[in-house]
This record gives structure tokens, sequence and C-alpha cells, in this order.
């Protein structure tokens, strides 16, 4: 304990004591005042003991570190330190290792996880490419492809027109079969019938140790991988003439039935590290990893032994395995700072261009969810169709299929795509039912952090839950519900209010840079109020971006 | 069943458009007893199971053993005061029927008044009913005194609900606690009705010996009968204030001649279970802090609000003892605990999330002065006999001032963080 608060507090209990007894002199009350003062004696005493016990021991070892006695790390006392009696009990791959313990946050059990085993059977037979799945670039990207034409994988299929050099290209080959549209004629899809054997295009070769940066950010942006690379503030494709400050990876996924990046990188560790030797070179900064923590599962040889990288480990309850929170807690992102976030297949994907010599877009895909019959993982490429995973696999029909987990994911139909940084497609319960008084009644399988339903009181128990919102909308009310949920030093519901309000200062202030929609989706999760609060948030980073 | 019930209750909808007001009043009570059927819509997918309705009523849960003690206790005091069944368990029938019949319509008045304002915006605005009003209308019953009359009640809760929560754009943007802004008003526009002795003893002409006791018709004529078929005793209009009853709270008494004065009519039990005269919910010490207990268990109330409330005031407390200028000053800082409504104002007043600090420092801040500010106005003002209602809105006015400086304390650390960086 700090010095000076324990003396503070010493000093503070000596006068109660003091003038306790001393008001107590007067009268001679009965019952519960003379117990009172009896207590407070004996607390006294014990108070006094206790600080020569310690003094004495401080004085030892002292004496003893003086005399050499102490070897680094020792501990020569008689008590047993802060950290030997609270710190949790690591494994021995935790030893020594930095950590940063997230006490907020919640984990929301669900039935469903994904089994470990690829399942080769299932295949995608259309793919898409979807410009909505990138923040910032313009709602009609000039095409360079039309209906009908064939193309390989590695392809360009449109640009940016804003940002010309970036250039989108296909997961896989075979005949573009459509180009559909959203509103005000934006695109929403092109969408590629693949080939039963993918044919990539021949990329040139590039020398990584010589190469300069320029030709290296040139030689991605030609490649196709480089939307891949997401830039924090704002969670926008990278800007191509960004220096990013660092380059950030979270290797485990914390979310809702989210896959286990531990199996999914196994057979792809080569490429991984080759990747971070790309990133290397694209940042003056560091790359740093995100490391899983909580001591359920050692992280793969591919990450604790990354090379040129810096890795911490995180433990604590979702959204521990955030980027955005892992950022937060190794270097903020300040104003004015820009610095890039990567998914650990993107960084595959990236490394592969060099080990392989082609965009390979091959993807691990969690299928996970309480209403599939075989929750496991499948071998696709990035913009699967979503109705082609869950073929024969679906043993209930009146489902949401969504694109990433439950919080955050995008609602999809079964025509639709999986959105390209997504390796998890969740199926759920829609539920669009009636509860008779569902305010009351503590029903098993709804989720919550309340202590009022019994799944806060089992937090082990595995629920199966569905979408009802359990609730209607209303104005803000509770406080303090957010911030047990976001282990970050936010306070993110004065920040949705002062986005609301567009007081651009204080939204600056309050740290709008640091966070992304993951980051607060469980906020939103919790919200007694039922308020969206991740689109606030992305109300709010948008018009931050307007600003400049 | 369920489709059955369903079924029925969308047959008779009103309709939208012809009918808005009763479609209002139909939609409040049918999201009563059905959750809807509303699913997620872009964002989170699946939502926690805690609303706004789940969350009122647990508070309302929490209030319940406090009506009954606060209506059993109305008779207990008016038959004590006769020198009547004084053993707490005497008389029991008598007792809990009289309560009744002055808690029932203070509960139904309550409710008529501040629901019908509730429906009535609702039905302008265009929106659902709130549940704002669940909780206060649940709460202003248990902080008035048992005789109030109800005309009163009903202009004192048009006072808060309209001014106070209407006027700021309804549930959650209210300044003030709704509950203590209907009980501020009786105080300052009807002081007569809330202050002084007399008034926390319910059916006396006056506390002096000899006064009569009133019953209504209904006591004579409805439960007398009753009583007599059932072989029961019965109200006896005949009945007096006995010699030597005061009547007073232990504060006043307190006030008077410290704690040796208050001792002398109420033993430290009376005081800590509440069988003394006081407003209807706030004297049972114990099943308050139950209350208090099961709030924080299930974070439906702050316990750092709570907490640094009893902090707060015991530190205050402690100092008046220390300079002790006078009588009042002079009771033991513990004893102060016994006393007033402390205990109900720091489980369910202070607490109200809207009007509280948000932020977690804030709350610290926020219940501590409360204590503070409570106990100065409790102990040093002769006009105030107690003083959590005004301290508690005093803290709500300025709970945001607080959180502008935890919050400007959050925005300057990442400044600075900036700074080191650059």
């Amino acid at each position: 304990m700090n010095n000076k608060t324990s003396k503070a507090i010493l000093t503070f209990v000596a006068v109660l004591c003091a003038s306790a007894a001393w008001a107590q002199a007067g009268s001679s009350s009965s019952g519960f005042g003379a117990y009172f003062i009896y207590g407070l004696i004996i607390v006294a005493v014990l108070v006094f003991f206790m600080i020569i016990l310690q003094v004495s021991d401080n004085l030892m070892v002292i004496e003893a570190k003086q005399s050499g006695a102490a070897s680094k790390g020792a501990n020569l006392s008689l008590f047993p330190n802060w950290k030997e009696l609270f710190a949790p009990r690591l494994p021995e791959y935790l030893q020594g290792k930095p950590l940063t313990a997230l006490r907020r946050g919640h984990d929301i059990n669900l039935e469903g996880e994904a089994e470990k085993t690829v399942d080769k059977t299932v295949v995608a037979k259309t793919f898409a490419v979807q410009p909505t799945n990138f923040t910032g670039i313009s709602p009609i990207p000039k095409l360079e492809v039309e209906v009908g034409d064939e193309v390989k994988a590695g392809d360009h299929l449109f640009y940016d027109k804003k940002r010309p050099e970036v250039k989108y290209a296909a997961p896989v080959s075979g005949e573009v079969i459509a180009i559909n549209r959203g509103a005000k004629r934006s695109i929403s899809e092109v969408v590629i019938l693949a080939d039963k054997e993918i044919k990539y295009r021949q990329l040139d070769a590039f020398e990584l140790d010589t190469g300069s940066r320029e030709d290296l950010v040139n030689y991605l942006l030609d490649v196709g991988v480089w939307p891949l690379i997401r830039q924090r503030p704002y969670d926008i494709v990278a800007e191509p003439d960004a220096v990013p400050r660092d380059i950030f990876i979270s290797t485990f996924d914390t979310a809702p039935l989210g896959p286990n990046l531990n199996f999914i990188i196994e057979g792809q560790e080569a490429a991984f590290q080759k990747g971070l030797d790309v990133l290397n070179k694209l940042t003056d900064g560091k790359v740093y990893l995100g490391l899983d923590g909580r001591g359920k599962e050692e992280p793969h040889a591919a990450f604790t032994e990354a090379k040129g990288v810096e890795t911490h480990y995180f433990h604590g309850k979702h959204p521990a395995g955030n980027v955005g929170i892992q950022i937060h807690h190794t270097k903020p992102i300040g104003s004015g700072d820009k610095v890039w976030v990567l998914g650990v297949q993107d960084v595959a994907t990236i490394g592969k261009v060099f080990t392989e010599k082609r965009f390979n877009a091959e993807r691990v895909v969690a299928l996970a969810g309480a209403e599939l019959k075989q929750p496991k993982y499948v071998r696709t490429y990035i913009g699967a169709n979503v109705g082609d995973l869950v073929k024969d696999n679906l043993a209930n029909d009146h489902i949401r299929l969504i694109s990433g987990d439950v919080l955050s994911g995008k609602k999809k139909v079964a025509e639709g795509f999986l959105d390209i940084f997504d390796d998890q497609l969740t199926v759920v319960l829609e539920g669009d039912d009636y509860e008779l008084f569902g305010w009351l009644i503590p029903s098993l399988n709804t989720p919550s952090i309340s202590p009022t339903l019994p799944s806060a009181l089992f937090p082990k128990m595995k629920k199966r839950a569905e979408t009802n919102t359990h609730g209607e909308k209303r104005a803000f009310v509770v406080t303090g519900s957010y911030e047990s949920v976001l282990p970050m030093d936010v306070y993110p519901q004065e920040l949705m209010k002062s986005i609301l309000i567009g007081d651009f200062e204080k939204v600056e202030g309050l740290g709008i840079y640091e966070l992304s929609e993951e980051d607060v989706a469980l906020c939103e999760f919790v919200c007694v109020s039922k308020q969206p609060v991740q689109q606030i948030l992305r109300q709010g980073l948008d018009m931050m971006r307007e600003q400049g | 069943m369920k489709k059955a019930i369903l079924n029925f209750l969308h047959k008779i909808e009103p309709d939208k458009k012809k009918s808005p007001f009763l479609h209002t009043v139909y939609d409040g009570f049918f999201t009563f007893a059905f959750t809807p059927n509303l699913v997620t819509k872009g964002g989170v997918h699946i939502r926690d199971g805690m609303d706004l309705k789940r969350q009122m009523v647990q508070v309302v849960l929490a209030l319940l053993v406090l009506y009954l003690f606060g209506t059993y206790n109305i008779g207990h005091q008016h038959f004590v005061a006769l020198g009547e069944y004084t053993g707490f368990l005497q008389g029991v029938h008598l007792k809990l029927i009289y309560g009744l019949i002055l808690v029932l319509p203070i509960f139904i008045v309550t409710h008529v008044v501040g629901l019908g304002i509730e429906f009535f915006y609702a039905y302008k605005k265009g929106h659902g009913i709130e549940e704002g009003f669940l909780v206060s209308g649940a709460l202003i019953p248990l902080i008035m005194p048992p005789d109030i009359p109800l005309w009163i009640l009903a202009i004192s809760i048009v006072f808060a609900v309209v001014i106070g929560k209407e006027a700021f754009g309804g549930t959650g943007m209210n300044v003030l606690n709704i509950a203590l802004l209907a009980r501020v008003f009786v105080f300052f526009a009807y002081p007569t009705y809330i202050s002084g002795d007399e008034v926390w003893v319910a059916g006396l002409d006056g506390l002096s010996a000899g006064s009569a006791a009133h019953y209504g018709w209904i006591h004579l004529h409805v439960f007398n009968p009753l009583f007599e078929a059932l072989n029961l005793s019965g109200y006896n209009p005949a009945s007096a204030v006995v010699d030597g009853y005061t009547g007073a709270t232990p504060l006043s008494l307190a006030y008077q001649g410290g704690w040796e004065n208050v001792t002398k009519t109420y033993s430290d039990a009376q005081m800590w279970w509440g069988t003394i005269p006081g407003s209807i919910g706030e004297s049972s010490k114990p099943l308050i802090i139950l209350g208090a207990l099961y709030l924080a268990f299930t974070k439906i109330a702050d316990w750092r609000i709570m907490f640094s409330m009893v902090v707060g005031a015991a530190v205050m407390a402690f100092l008046l003892n220390v300079w002790g200028a006078t009588l009042f000053m002079q009771v033991p800082w513990y004893y102060q605990f016994y006393m007033g409504s402390f205990w109900f104002a720091m489980a369910f007043m202070a607490t109200d999330p809207v009007t509280a600090s948000a932020t977690p420092t804030g709350k610290w801040i926020y219940g501590f002065l409360i204590g503070m500010i409570g106990m100065i106005i409790r102990v040093l003002n002769p006009a105030y006999p107690e003083g959590w209602m005004l301290a508690i809105l005093f803290m709500n006015v300025f709970a945001p001032l607080i959180d502008h400086y935890v919050v400007q304390a959050n925005i300057n650390r990442r400044l600075k963080r900036a700074k080191v960086a650059a």
C-alpha cells in the first residue's frame, strides 16, 4: 500500500478512536454505544501491534538488503506480498510474461461452439466482394469487370474513385455472374461463380529484404491485399500514403462463439511469420501481437514464437480479445495517431503473397450457433456464400444468419455473402415472439449481466439466445452498466451523449479515436434502454472523419 | 392458451389513428402483459434480458415489505396514542384495517393522477408509455404523512410530474428526483400538513391528553359490524389520547433535549425496528436495509452512493459531536442513524440513477456530500426537522457539475498523454 495513504488512514482511525472515546466519556450509556467503544479499542490495539510488526519487518528487510542477503525479487518479509496473494494463478507459459489483467467485461456463453474439425465437404459455389465492407470508400467504386467476364483470383475487380491506387481483387477465379446494386445505385456485391480448380493471377516476385518501403506498398496495392489492412481511428481501409505509428494484431477472439485462432493458424505458421515481416517493413514503430493470457489454452507457437514483434498477454473477459482494447492498454491512440490493425488470417494472406507468389484468399471459417446441426469449421475463401456454407446443416428454419459474431456481426440472408473481415458465421434463433410478463419472468435462455436473471448468477451455463430485444427503446436511465463491460479508461455513456448532441470537442476528448464498433458492442448488449450504441458510435466516427 | 390471449388482445386493440389516446393506454397495458415481439435490427443481434420495466419493478419489489410494515405501523401508532393495544402484536386486525383505509386511497390517488399524466403525455408525444412513474408512484405514498389530504397529494404529484419530469422531456430527462419533488412541494406549499409533531400520527384531533380519536363511516359502519360478527373487538369512537403522550418524532425530541430526551420516550429497539411515528414507509430500518441490500446485489441501485452517503453522514455527525455546541450536536454520531429517514433516503432516493451522478467517481462524491449536507440540515437548521429531502434535491442539482469535472479530468488525462507522446 502507498505509504502516504496508509499513514493517513491510520491517523484517521486513531483520531476516530480517541475522540469517540472522549465524546462518550461524559455519558455512561449502555448497550450498543459501550460495545462499540470496546470494539474500537480492540481495533486500535490490533492496529497498534500491526504497526509495530510491520515496521520491524520492514527494518529487517532493509537490513537484509544492505547485508546483501536479498537476491532480486526474493521476498524476505514475514508477510507474503500483495502480488503473491492476489495475482491470478498463472499457468507455466505465462510466468514472467507481460500480462495485462482486465477486470471488466462480460463473456456471453452461448450454445453451439464450433467443433475443432475442418469439414472439407462444405464447398461454397459463389463468392462476392462487397464494397460495403470497407468503411470510407466511395459508395460507387469504379468497376474494372463486367458481368460475364472471366477472372482469376487476384484480378482487380474495382477501385475506389477517391483513391484509385487501392485495388480490390477477386478472391477466387471464375465468371462474374452479377453486380448487385443497393440504394442510390451504390454497388453492394460483385458476385463470382467460382471455378472448381482456382486459377491464380501470376504475381511478380518481390524481394522483401532489398526492396524499399514505397515499392512494397505499391506491390501490395497491385496484388490486392491492401484492403485487408484497416486503419484506426475510424476503422477505414489503410491510407497508402500514411506511415502507421504501430501495427496491432489480436491473436485470440473472445466474442461469443468466436473462432479458435490457435486452431485456424495450424498449417499457416510460415505464412503468418512472413506476413509479420512484411508488416514490420510498413511501420516505423512496432508490430504488436495481443496474446491470449486467459490461461485456458496456451497460444499457438506461431504467435508465442513470432519474430520481430512485441507480444503482450491479455487476461480477461470479452472484449479482452478486441484489438481496440489491446491498443488502449499497450499504446493508446491519441489525436493525430494512425495505427493499423489486421486479423490473423489477413496477415497469413499477405504472407502467402510472398511464400506462394499468389493472392491466396483462403479462409477457415467457424460455423457456430445452437441452430446448426453440427457447428464446425470449414475451409473456404473470402466472401463465401452464406447459404452454401450452412446447406443441410440447419436444425431450424426460423433463424437469423449472421456474418461475424452476435454482437457486432451483420445480418445476412441465405443469398448473402460473408463479410471480408469475418471468420465466423453464427446462426441464432429469431425471437419475434411475445413473452408473457417478460419483465418479471427469469428466463433461463436470456443472457444478462443483471443478477435478476439466472444467467448472471450462473455465468458458465450455456444459453440458446434469440434475437428478441427483451424490451422497448427508452431514454438513457441507468448509469454504470456500460462502464462495467468496457475495460477502458473511457466514459462510454457520456461519449454517446456527446455524439448525439454533436459536441466535437468533447467527443474527441472522451476518446472516440480509441473505439470501434466491436469495442462498444457489449455496451449495446447490456443497455437497459436498448439504445443503438454501435450505430451512435459510427455516427460519431463519421462526424469526426468529415471534420478531418 | 398464450395464443388465445394474444388473439383476443389483438382483436380489441384500438385503432391507432382513430383513437390515439386509447391506443397509447392499450399499448401501455399490452407491453406490461407481454414483452413485445421486437427483434434486434443492426448493431447487436442478441440483447440483455434487462429492460427498464424489469429494472423499475425490482425497486417496487424491494418496497413491498415497507408498504406492509408502514400500513400496519400507522394503525399501531394510532392506538399507542390512545393507550389501547400498545403491544405491537395486539389488535392486529384493527391496526391493519386502520392503516389500509389510509394507505389505499393515497396509493390509488398517486397512481391515478401520476399515471394519468404519464398516459396523457405519452399520447401527446406519440411514444410508448415509459416506466418512470412505476417507481415514483411506489415511493411517493411511503414518504407522505398518513393523514395527508388527498387533494394536496394530487396537486403535489401534478406539480412533480408535469414541472419536474415532463417539462424536461420525460423519463430519464429529469434533473430532480420526482418523488422528493412531490414531497418538497407539500413541504413548502402546505407546511402544516407535513411538519410539526401532530401530523405523524393519524386520526387524532390533537396530541394533548383527552383529544378525541375520530373514525370515519367506514370504520364504524362497515368494519365494526364485521368485527362484531367475527367476535373481534372494534373501533371505539369514545377513545381519547392518553396522558403523557407526545407523538413527537425522535428528531424533534433530540432537537429539544438531546439524546437523553429521546430515550425517555423511545427505546433503541423501537427506533431501530421502526415502531415510531413518521412518514408511512420510512421508519423501519432493518426492512429498508434489506431492500437496500437487494438493490445493491442486483445492481439496480449503486452501492457506491449508499456506502459513501453513510460515511458522509457519519463523518459529519462525528464532527458535530466534536463541536458539541447544542444538545442535538452532542447526540452520539452513531445514534443519529437511529433517527429520521436517513436509511430510506439512502436506499431509495439518493440512488435514483437519473438524478444521481453518472460516473463512478462522481457517485462517491455525490453520496458523501448528501450525507454531510443532510446531517448539517438535520442538526443545525431549526426550521427543518430532517435534512435528507433537501440535501438530495440540492445534490441532484449539483450532480451534473460533479460529472462535468470527472469527465473533464478524463479528457485532460487523454490530452496529457498526447502531449507526453508528442
